[in-house]
Formats: C-alpha cells, sequence, structure tokens
C-alpha cells in the first residue's frame, strides 16, 4: 500500500493578506536581482506601502466576509478565518504600513540602498499573520519562525554599527533558545493530548479526565516560555532592552508592534480557546508573568536615560498589561487586551518614529530631547501626546485601554493584581512625564551635544559579543552619574555664555522631519485622540473580534 | 436640522482651537472677528434649530441626539448626547445671542490689550462650555460644561493676572465653586447608585423609585452646586470679587449666562423638585434673602461693577425664588429678561469705564450724559428694565415671579416687593453718579487730552441691540390672555404648565401688576429725589453695607484664616514629615530596585539564558505541584 499525501482544500482568501505579504516580498527581492538598474528607494518602499495597503483592504474584507458567513477554518483546520483572526490581520497589516513608511525615512537617511529591509519586513509580518489566524500550534510554530528569523537579519541589518550586530547576535542566541522551549513544549502537549490542532486538543481535554497530566502541564509552561519570550514578560525579557535599543530604530518600532501583536494573538488563541480547561493551571503563571512584567518594567525604565531602552522597557510594562486580559480569562478581559495592543501598537510606532528623527544615530540620551518644544513645537508636541497616551491619560486611546483591562481583572476578581497595574501605571507615568518635562524644559544645547558624545564614545567599542556587551553594560551603569556630572558642567558653561549673551541654539538640532514619517506620528496623534474621544468604534471591533472566535 | 445641532457646540469649540494654535499670527483684531463669526454662526444656527423644533407638533418637541459612546466598557455607558427641547433650545438661543453681541463688543473693548488673542480663545471655549451644560442630555455631560464654564470663569477672571486683586478673585471663584460642585458630584452619585442612570430622561421616568427623603437630598445637593455657581448665599461672596475680570467677561459670564446656569439646572430638575416640596421652600427662602440682602448691599457701593454685581446676585435670588415656589417659566423669563438689560449694564459699564480710562469708582463719574449720549440712553432703558418700569422688560418677569411668590405666602411676596423697590433705587443711584451732577472726572482726567466719548460702532451695536431687546423682552410672555404666553406654552412640555394664577385670579393679577408698577416709581423716584442733585451723601451709605454685611469678613475670620492656619500646619508638619516622606521613600524604593534589578541586566547573552532557564525552572516546578499523578 502506497502511502497517500491528501493536499487539503486550501482557501486563498483566508490567507489573502499572507499571500500580498509574501508576494511583495518576492517582487523586490525579483526587481532587484532582475533589474539592470537597481530600483530607487522609492520604488522599494512604495511597493511595500502598496502591499500593505492591500493586505490591509484584504484584512477589512475579511473581516466583513466573517461578519457575514460566520468563522470557520480551512487548509485541514490549521487555519481559522475568524474575528479574532481578522482582527489582527487588519491591526497587522496596519501596523506593516506604519512602519515601512516610518523605515523610508532612516533607509534614506542611512543611504541603504537595497530592498532587504522591506522584503524582510513584510516577510516577518506574514510570519506574525500566520500566528495570528493559525489553529495548530505547528502552523503556530511556523509562524513564529518566520516572524523570528527576519527579525534576527533586520535586527542586524545596520551592519556598520556594533549594537546593532551585537543585538542580533543576541536576539538569534536566545531566540533560538526560546523557540526550542517552545516546540519541546508543543511536543510534550501532542503526546499528552495526541493532536497539535487547537480544536482537538479543547476536546479532548473536555472530553477525558486524565489520570496523569504532568506532561501535559509541563508542555504547557514550555509553551508558556515561548510566547512569553516573544512578548517580552518578565522574567524573559532581559534580551529586549539590549535588542530594542542595538536595532535600527524603525527595526525596534517594527519588533515592538509587530511581533508582540503576533505573539500574543498565538498566545491569547491557545489559551483561551485550547488550554481554557487549564486554566486553573495557566492563570497563577500569567498573573506572576503579568505582575513582574508590569512592576518591573515600570521601575527599570525609571532608571534609564537611553529614550530608546527606557521605551524598551516601557512596552515590557505594556507586556503585563495586555497580560491582564489573559489573567481575567473572560470575553471582556479579550477585548480588552485587543483593544490594548491595537493601541500600543499604533503608539508604540509612531512613538519610535519620533526616536528616529530626534535620536538619529546620534544616540538617544534623554539631553537630546531638552528643550525641543521650544525648537519644534509641532514634533515635540505629538511626542508629547503620544508618551502621554502611553501613560494612559484620560481622552487618548491610552486610557481606555488601561481602563479596560483593569477593570477587566477587576471584574474577574483578581483585585490585588489591579492594584499591583494601577501602581505600575503610576510609577510609569513619572517616566513618561519626565521625556515630556525635558521637553519642555528649555537648556543649553552643549548640555545634550556633550552628553550625546560621552555615550556614543563608550558605546562604540569593539564587536565581540561578550567584551561588547560588557562595555555596553558599563556605560549603561555610569550612564546616569556621567550625564549629570556633564550637565552640571555644561549648565555652569551656559550661565557663564548666558552672561556673555549668546546662548541660542545651534541651528543643526533641529531635526528634519521626513513627510512620510510625519504622516505616521500625525496618523497615530489622530487615532489616539480620536479613538480616545470617541471610543466606541474601536471598542466595538475588539469586543466583536472575540466574539467572533 | 436637529441632527445639525451638535455643530452649535463644535463651532466655538473649533474657534477656540484654531485661536489657540494661530491666534497669536492671526492678531488683533482678526483673532476677535473669527471667535465672533463662530458665535454669531452657532446663533445663527441655533435659530435653525429652534424653528425646526417649534415646527414640531408640541408634544414631539423633545429630541435626543447621541453623538458617541464615550467609555463603553461593561455596564458603564458614558454617552455624549444632546437633548433638544424646548428649555435647552431656548437658553442656546439667548446664549449665543447674549454671547456673540458681547463677542463684538469685545473687539472694541480689549483692543489695546496684549493678549488680545488669548481672551477671545477663553471667551469661545466659554461659549462651547456652556452649551455643552445647557444642551447635554445626562448629568454627567452637563457637569462637564458646567466644570468647563468655571474653568473659563477663573481664567477670565485672573485675566489680568498679574494684578494682585485679579489673580486672588480668580482663586476665590475657583474655591467658592468648588463647594458647590462637590454637592452636584454627591447628587449624581446618590442619583446613579439609586437608579443606575444619569440620562435625564431616563432618572425622570424613574422617580417613583425614589424615595421621599432621597429626592429632597438630591434637589438639596444640587441646590448646593446651583447656589454656588449662581453666587446664592451663603456662597455669593465670590461674584463681587469676580468683576476684577474684563468688564465683557462680567457681562457674558457673570452677568447672562453662567451664573444663571445653577437656575437652569433646577429648572431642568424641576419634575424631582415637584416632589420635593421641603427643598422647593429652601430653595424659595433662600432666593428670597439673597434677593434682599445683595439689593441691599448694592445700595452702598461706589464701584460701578460691584453695584452691578450685586444686583446681579439679588435678581439670581429672584430666579430661584421663582423655581422655589414652582414657577418655573416666571425663572427662565426673567433669566432671559435679565441676560438682556443686565449684560446692557455691564456694557454700558464698560462703555463708562473705557471713556474714562478705566476709572470705575461712581463718586469720580457725573454729568456723562452731555458726553456719552448713546451709552446714556441705553444704560437709562437697562435701568428702566431692571427698575420694572412698566413696559420695561423686568416689569413682566419680575411680576410673574412675584405673582407666584403672592399665591405661595404673603411673606415671601413681601420681601420680594421691599426689594423690588430696592432694585429700582441702587439702580437709580448708580445712574444719577455716573450720568447727573458735577463732573467729578475732570480733577483726574485733566491731563489727559481730549473728553470722554462713547466708545467705536463695534461696542455701540451691542449697547443699542441689547437697548431694543430690554425695552421689548416682555412681549415674550404676557399675562392677561392665555394666547400671549408664548413663553409658558412652548416651555409647558418640559416643565408643565402653568398653574399659579389659579390660586390668584385676573382681578389679582392686575392688583399685583398695579402695585408692582408702584413700586418700581416709588424707588425710581427716590433715587431721583435723593441722587439727582447730590452725589456726596454718605448717612444714607451705611459702613455695614458698604462692607456687605460683613459676611466677607466674617468667611475671612472663619474660614480662610482658620483654613490657612490649618494649611500651615499640614504643609510644614504633616507634609514634609509624613506625606512627602512617604512618597520620597517610594520613590527612593523604587530607584534603588531599578538600581540593583539593573545590576542583572550584564549585557552577557549567557546571563540572559540563564534568566529564561530560571524562569522556565520556576514554571515547571509551579506545574509539578499542580500535576496529579
Amino acid at each position: 500500500m502506497t502511502p497517500q499525501l491528501s493536499i487539503p482544500h486550501v482557501s486563498y482568501l483566508a490567507i489573502l493578506p499572507e499571500l500580498f505579504m509574501i508576494a511583495g516580498a518576492l517582487v523586490l527581492v525579483l526587481a532587484a536581482s532582475l533589474l539592470r538598474r537597481r530600483p530607487s528607494a522609492t520604488f522599494n518602499t512604495a511597493v511595500a506601502v502598496v502591499v500593505s495597503g492591500g493586505a490591509l483592504v484584504a484584512s477589512v474584507f475579511l473581516w466583513y466576509n466573517v461578519a457575514d458567513h460566520g468563522s470557520r477554518t480551512t487548509m485541514a483546520g490549521s487555519i481559522a478565518v475568524d474575528g479574532f483572526s481578522a482582527f489582527f490581520l487588519v491591526l497587522l497589516s496596519s501596523a506593516a504600513l506604519l512602519s515601512a513608511l516610518v523605515a523610508d525615512g532612516y533607509l534614506r537617511a542611512e543611504r541603504i540602498r537595497g530592498p532587504e529591509y522591506h522584503v524582510l519586513a513584510m516577510l516577518a509580518v506574514s510570519g506574525a499573520m500566520l500566528m495570528a489566524s493559525a489553529t495548530d500550534l505547528i502552523a503556530i510554530f511556523l509562524g513564529l519562525e518566520v516572524l523570528s528569523i527576519a527579525l534576527y537579519v533586520l535586527t542586524g541589518l545596520d551592519v556598520r554599527r556594533g549594537e546593532s550586530r551585537e543585538a542580533a547576535m543576541k536576539y538569534f542566541v536566545l531566540g533560538a533558545f526560546s523557540s526550542a522551549v517552545f516546540l519541546y513544549g508543543i511536543a510534550l502537549v501532542y503526546g499528552a493530548t495526541g493532536s497539535t490542532n487547537l480544536a482537538e486538543i479543547a476536546k479532548f481535554l473536555t472530553e477525558n479526565a486524565l489520570v496523569s497530566n504532568g506532561v501535559l502541564l509541563a508542555g504547557t509552561a514550555l509553551v508558556i516560555v515561548g510566547f512569553a519570550f516573544k512578548i517580552a514578560a518578565v522574567p524573559f525579557h532581559m534580551w529586549t532592552p539590549d535588542v530594542y535599543q542595538g536595532a535600527p530604530t524603525p527595526v525596534t518600532a517594527f519588533m515592538a508592534a509587530v511581533a508582540k501583536a503576533g505573539g500574543f494573538a498565538a498566545l491569547l488563541r491557545v489559551f483561551y480557546s485550547s488550554l481554557f480547561t487549564l486554566r486553573a493551571d495557566w492563570q497563577p503563571i500569567i498573573w506572576a508573568l503579568a505582575a513582574a512584567s508590569m512592576v518591573l518594567g515600570a521601575i527599570m525604565a525609571v532608571v534609564q536615560r537611553d529614550v530608546k531602552r527606557m521605551l524598551a522597557y516601557s512596552s515590557i510594562n505594556h507586556a503585563g498589561l495586555i497580560l491582564l486580559g489573559l489573567e481575567a480569562a473572560t470575553a471582556k478581559g479579550m477585548s480588552g487586551s485587543l483593544y490594548y495592543l491595537f493601541a500600543y501598537a499604533l503608539l508604540v510606532i509612531a512613538s519610535f518614529a519620533v526616536v528616529n528623527v530626534v535620536g538619529g544615530t546620534k544616540g538617544n540620551d534623554l539631553e537630546r530631547y531638552r528643550g525641543l518644544a521650544s525648537r519644534q513645537p509641532v514634533l515635540a508636541g505629538a511626542f508629547a501626546l503620544l508618551l502621554l497616551a502611553q501613560a494612559g491619560v484620560p481622552f487618548t486611546a491610552g486610557f481606555l485601554a488601561k481602563f479596560y483591562v483593569i477593570s477587566a481583572v477587576i471584574a474577574s476578581g483578581s483585585y490585588a493584581l489591579a492594584v499591583v497595574a494601577m501602581v505600575s501605571v503610576v510609577i510609569a507615568a513619572f517616566f513618561y512625564l519626565r521625556v515630556v518635562l525635558v521637553m519642555f524644559t528649555p537648556g543649553t544645547e552643549t548640555a545634550g551635544v556633550g552628553a550625546g558624545a560621552a555615550t556614543a564614545s563608550v558605546g562604540g567599542g569593539p564587536s565581540d559579543v561578550e567584551g561588547h556587551g560588557a562595555l555596553t553594560t558599563e556605560s549603561d551603569m555610569s550612564g546616569i552619574t556621567a550625564g549629570r556630572v556633564e550637565a552640571a558642567g555644561a549648565g555652569a558653561v551656559a550661565v557663564l555664555a548666558d552672561g556673555l549673551g549668546d546662548s541660542e541654539p545651534v541651528g543643526e538640532d533641529v531635526v528634519s522631519v521626513p513627510i512620510p514619517t510625519a504622516f505616521v506620528i500625525a496618523a497615530s496623534v489622530g487615532f489616539t485622540v480620536f479613538f480616545g474621544i470617541i471610543a466606541s468604534p474601536l471598542v466595538n471591533f475588539a469586543h466583536a473580534a472575540t466574539l467572533l472566535f | 436640522m436637529l441632527h445639525a445641532a451638535f455643530l452649535m457646540i463644535l463651532l466655538p469649540l473649533a474657534g477656540s482651537c484654531v485661536l489657540a494654535a494661530v491666534g497669536r499670527k492671526l492678531g488683533n483684531p482678526r483673532a476677535g472677528w473669527l471667535a465672533t463669526a463662530m458665535v454669531a454662526a452657532s446663533f445663527v444656527l441655533s435659530v435653525a434649530v429652534f424653528s425646526s423644533l417649534a415646527g414640531r407638533a408640541s408634544n414631539q418637541r423633545s429630541f435626543t441626539q447621541v453623538l458617541f459612546t464615550w467609555i463603553p466598557v461593561g455596564d458603564l455607558h458614558v454617552r455624549i448626547g444632546l437633548l433638544i427641547d424646548p428649555l435647552s433650545m431656548t437658553m442656546a438661543l439667548f446664549v449665543t445671542g447674549v454671547s456673540a453681541l458681547i463677542h463684538l463688543y469685545s473687539i472694541g473693548y480689549m483692543s489695546h490689550d496684549e493678549q488680545f488673542p488669548k481672551f477671545f480663545t477663553y471667551l469661545n471655549l466659554f461659549v462651547a462650555s456652556m452649551l455643552v451644560l445647557v444642551l447635554a442630555d445626562n448629568f454627567l455631560f452637563s457637569f462637564l460644561g458646567w466644570e468647563g464654564v468655571g474653568l473659563c470663569s477663573y481664567l477670565l477672571v485672573a485675566f489680568w493676572f498679574d494684578r494682585d486683586s485679579a489673580a486672588s478673585a480668580g482663586k476665590k471663584a475657583f474655591i467658592v465653586n468648588r463647594i458647590g460642585d462637590f454637592g452636584f458630584l454627591l447628587a449624581m452619585l446618590l442619583i446613579f447608585t439609586k437608579l443606575g442612570t444619569l440620562n435625564y430622561h431616563g432618572v425622570f421616568a424613574h422617580l417613583g423609585q425614589l424615595s421621599h427623603g432621597t429626592i429632597t437630598a438630591i434637589v438639596l445637593l444640587l441646590f448646593l452646586g446651583a447656589a454656588g455657581k449662581s453666587a446664592q448665599l451663603p456662597l455669593f461672596t465670590w461674584l463681587p470679587d469676580a468683576m476684577e475680570g474684563p468688564t465683557p467677561v462680567s457681562a457674558l459670564i457673570h452677568a447672562a449666562t453662567m451664573v444663571t446656569a445653577g437656575v437652569y439646572l433646577m429648572v431642568r430638575v424641576s419634575p424631582m423638585l415637584h416632589l420635593a416640596q421641603g427643598a422647593s421652600l429652601v430653595v424659595a427662602a433662600v432666593g428670597v434673602a439673597t434677593a434682599f440682602v445683595a439689593a441691599s448691599i448694592a445700595c452702598a457701593q461706589d464701584d460701578v461693577k460691584k453695584v452691578l454685581a450685586y444686583s446681579t446676585v439679588s435678581q439670581l435670588g429672584y430666579m430661584f425664588l421663582a423655581v422655589g415656589t414652582g414657577a418655573y417659566v416666571a425663572a427662565i423669563f426673567l433669566m432671559i429678561c435679565h441676560a438682556f438689560y443686565k449684560g446692557l449694564l455691564f456694557l454700558g459699564a464698560g462703555s463708562l469705564i473705557h471713556g474714562l480710562h478705566d476709572e470705575q469708582d461712581l463718586k469720580l463719574m457725573g454729568g456723562l450724559r452731555k458726553m456719552m449720549p448713546l451709552t446714556f440712553v441705553t444704560f437709562g432703558v437697562a435701568w428702566l428694565a431692571i427698575a420694572g418700569v412698566p413696559p420695561f422688560a423686568a416689569f413682566w418677569s419680575k411680576g410673574d415671579v412675584l405673582v407666584s411668590a403672592f399665591s405661595y405666602s404673603p411673606f415671601l411676596y413681601a420681601v420680594g416687593a421691599l426689594t423690588a423697590v430696592l432694585t429700582a433705587y441702587y439702580m437709580g443711584r448708580e445712574f444719577f453718579l455716573a450720568f447727573y451732577g458735577p463732573e467729578r472726572w475732570r480733577k483726574s482726567f485733566a491731563a489727559r487730552s481730549g473728553e470722554p466719548h462713547d466708545p467705536s460702532w463695534v461696542m455701540k451695536l451691542p449697547l443699542v441691540v441689547l437697548a431694543v431687546a430690554s425695552a421689548f423682552a416682555g412681549l415674550i410672555n404676557l399675562p392677561f390672555h392665555p394666547a400671549w404666553d408664548f413663553l409658558a406654552t412652548w416651555l409647558a412640555p418640559v416643565v408643565g404648565s402653568v398653574l399659579v394664577h389659579a390660586n390668584v385670579g385676573t382681578a389679582g393679577r392686575w392688583e399685583l401688576a398695579i402695585g408692582d408698577a408702584v413700586l418700581a416709581f416709588a424707588g425710581v423716584g427716590v433715587a431721583w429725589k435723593l441722587w439727582s442733585k447730590r452725589w456726596d451723601r454718605p448717612e444714607l451709605e451705611p459702613a455695614v453695607l458698604r462692607a456687605g454685611w460683613g459676611i466677607d469678613a466674617m468667611y475671612d475670620t472663619l474660614v480662610a484664616k482658620t483654613g490657612t492656619a490649618l494649611s500651615l500646619f499640614a504643609a510644614t508638619t504633616i507634609d514634609t514629615s509624613l506625606i512627602d516622606a512617604a512618597v520620597n521613600g517610594v520613590a527612593s524604593a523604587v530607584r534603588s530596585t531599578g538600581e540593583s534589578v539593573r545590576r542583572l541586566q550584564t549585557g552577557f547573552v549567557r546571563s540572559y539564558a540563564l534568566g529564561v532557564m530560571l524562569g522556565l525552572v520556576l514554571l515547571l516546578v509551579w506545574m509539578l505541584t499542580r500535576a496529579v499523578s
């Protein structure tokens, strides 16, 4: 008897957004290798934007399709066509669109000609999309790997900078490690339940009472580790600050939005739909991860002087808050997490877009932002608003996001966790407001330049992974005192200079904002204000997404 | 057309935003014209909405427009909606109309001010907030507007914040209003816990579920809020101080619109007042007491604006008297008339102050009728209107209030009638001191060139329009014949039909009307006799009245001094040793935790992998404790 391979029916409609992304990547690779003249940066970005836009349209179409015809699975039950996946497809394609625009300015400024960035970004997005719509652990793993491998390369895209290479290396080593753990977890779950399909696992768990569930629980724990690494939850977060800081800023923006969204999509689906019956076992773990991420993310962000690194810790804090929705394990919690992810993704892309234009390659020390409001009031105002929204100020989308998840855990009875969340939000407000304060405090340019130069000189060490890591750390730990001394010295100089009557800011510190980046910032600001005031459409979107599971 | 109602709010709000962003670039006077255009457009729109509402059958004249839901999480739905009904549209109409005129006037009045664009930014924001207050369909959204107008009032009273008196007057207005707002908040919480909704229609539909005591408590708490905002006893002291703001602000916010918000709120909750007779009596008693006390103080003030401020407090007292005696239509009627003539009086006072280069002391005015004929005539009309001389506005509106008071209790009527005489008298005193007698301003004016004169046309036009309105506003609600009660018929769907007349009868109404006219002429006559020839009569200005019955001083001793002592104690002892220590302790704990955890962030991949491994082991250990075997 010859083994028969049955090809499942493929619903191309269901994977249309993924197909758009992959096709776009192929087009760019082919154009770069076949055309006689290398395609211009404009062409590359245009393709990425058009493709992301197409994926967005396809995702919205899919959303209405699901709303009309109900949810279903395809490809032998491994891909879901439901509201949940459509929600994430919309989110991911919007994020892809915005980050392509942010990257455009960066690639031009750095004179990176090739299509690699966009190719890898589109492939990564297709991986994240797969994670969002997969209903089979193997398919989720495939998506995770497509996403991760592209991200490793993207992180090291700026090969000329040692930090970038170092970050890629760290990310790759640790990422591979966690992928292995994740895969082992899948194997254990398969061993215990006899399937990798989420629906089958759920069915098995409801129909059978296990005599011994050690293997299943161990597998669950390992799966959680894999996801927790991807979404950067404490204690699996340690790569995050180094990688976020080392990666080129547009890549950081991309990673913070897309990788986190993809990771959360799969995490929420696996645990809320498939392993729901085990929630008494995994809820305490999520509780601990959420609490640790919120508190440690906030506390560590407070002591940072590098704005990019600070935002990295802030994203850990956000991850903890998004986990609240899963901890609640209710429909309200789920839609709260989805709402939070949507708001967070758009906010974080725009925040890093600002960091990208202000910091550039000169480093992102807090001092670079001093007096930004007097030099570039619109940019500083927009950044202030984005930071305030991340801090959760009312009449921004960030407020409702926090309100939503915290009220979800309160409704499910986890009062202690709600208190922890609120405390962490208060701590987090401090470091967001500090940046705002620095921007709106007029200062002397010498201070900014001096501190920036100091960081840069320490940062440019040897490229050896460990050696350089040590050097980076040194600057990290001594940064505050050094900065203070610098600032104090510069302040004294400034007072003297003021006495001489000349303390005007130097012209070159006015950074230029490329139009695509400006568009991204404006869109995000508009988004957060609009949905902060008129919240119901987005809330209903997130709510409907959880209903159409 | 009704669906465009939200634009009424949006236009001035947009104006405010634009001015905040580019006001400086627009400059003087274009910023003012933009603001005026926005409010004028809002007025035109409210006329359109008003007439399309009037086109409906009288039982169809209530329209709710839900704009959006702000917080739609779980059971908590904060809806942002507008309630378009005869009451809210009456308010919107006169608010936008008077605001547009005062905006126009301000272009002239503020023309020399350096912060000209900022002034109009605030003014536009005020109009938007006021419209939110009156058009909102629920308590919470109304409260947003309520706080918004309070904020604008604070900003505008303290507009010349470099003057100490202006800055402290702004603070006083803010703090006293906080006391009232506290009542409003408590009332809302009470309503929400008992009924689970804050929507006006929803609340009024379920009043049956509330006990009598609860309704009384809600009404009294709301009245506390109203007393703060509308400057009633014992919270009225902030309003005279608020005259530190520019005169158009006094005219718009502290005479015509914002201070009447409390009256509006009371009329809005009239279904509750109906059910709480005891609370209604409190409202009426506080109202009539305030009317009398404030009118007596106004008889002895020298500052041209202070007289008007106390007069406003007194007139607001009349409105609460009307509300408390169940005459809601009369309250709204008086509110509209008052907006016209008191706005006019303030603008006239502004014209005087402008003409005399910021002189506000009545004792340093006099004889200005020749130099400022238009101001003289319009101010005179306003005087006769507020005095209640037939056929001017207040004769009709105050008459309605007094009829209602009479049918409720002769005592309330007696105090109200006495106050009416005082009103005619103190306003006559102001009129004669300003426009008759020797020209006492010459001494200080000599150094400057020119004579005082009427202002430019942008300031004249509002004077004329408001004078016409003050003269004829009575026409909107004439007694004697049911077909002429336009306002009463119009408001009937909201506040119910007017019943008080039944107790008095037509003959009684005539007698009372004649009585009112006699009272008005008496006050006017006394003022003419005493003040038209002489200007210095200290015997008629007893110190107790000059000092405002010592109420302010009493607050200063009882509340402010002890409060300051308490705050100082809190600031020096409790704050530094307890709270600061705690806050700083937490902050340094955060910082030191961060600093120590940061040592784990070594930068070495191997230690990061160890972290992952440790976490993994922890998770596995937890799962082992959960495992069944």
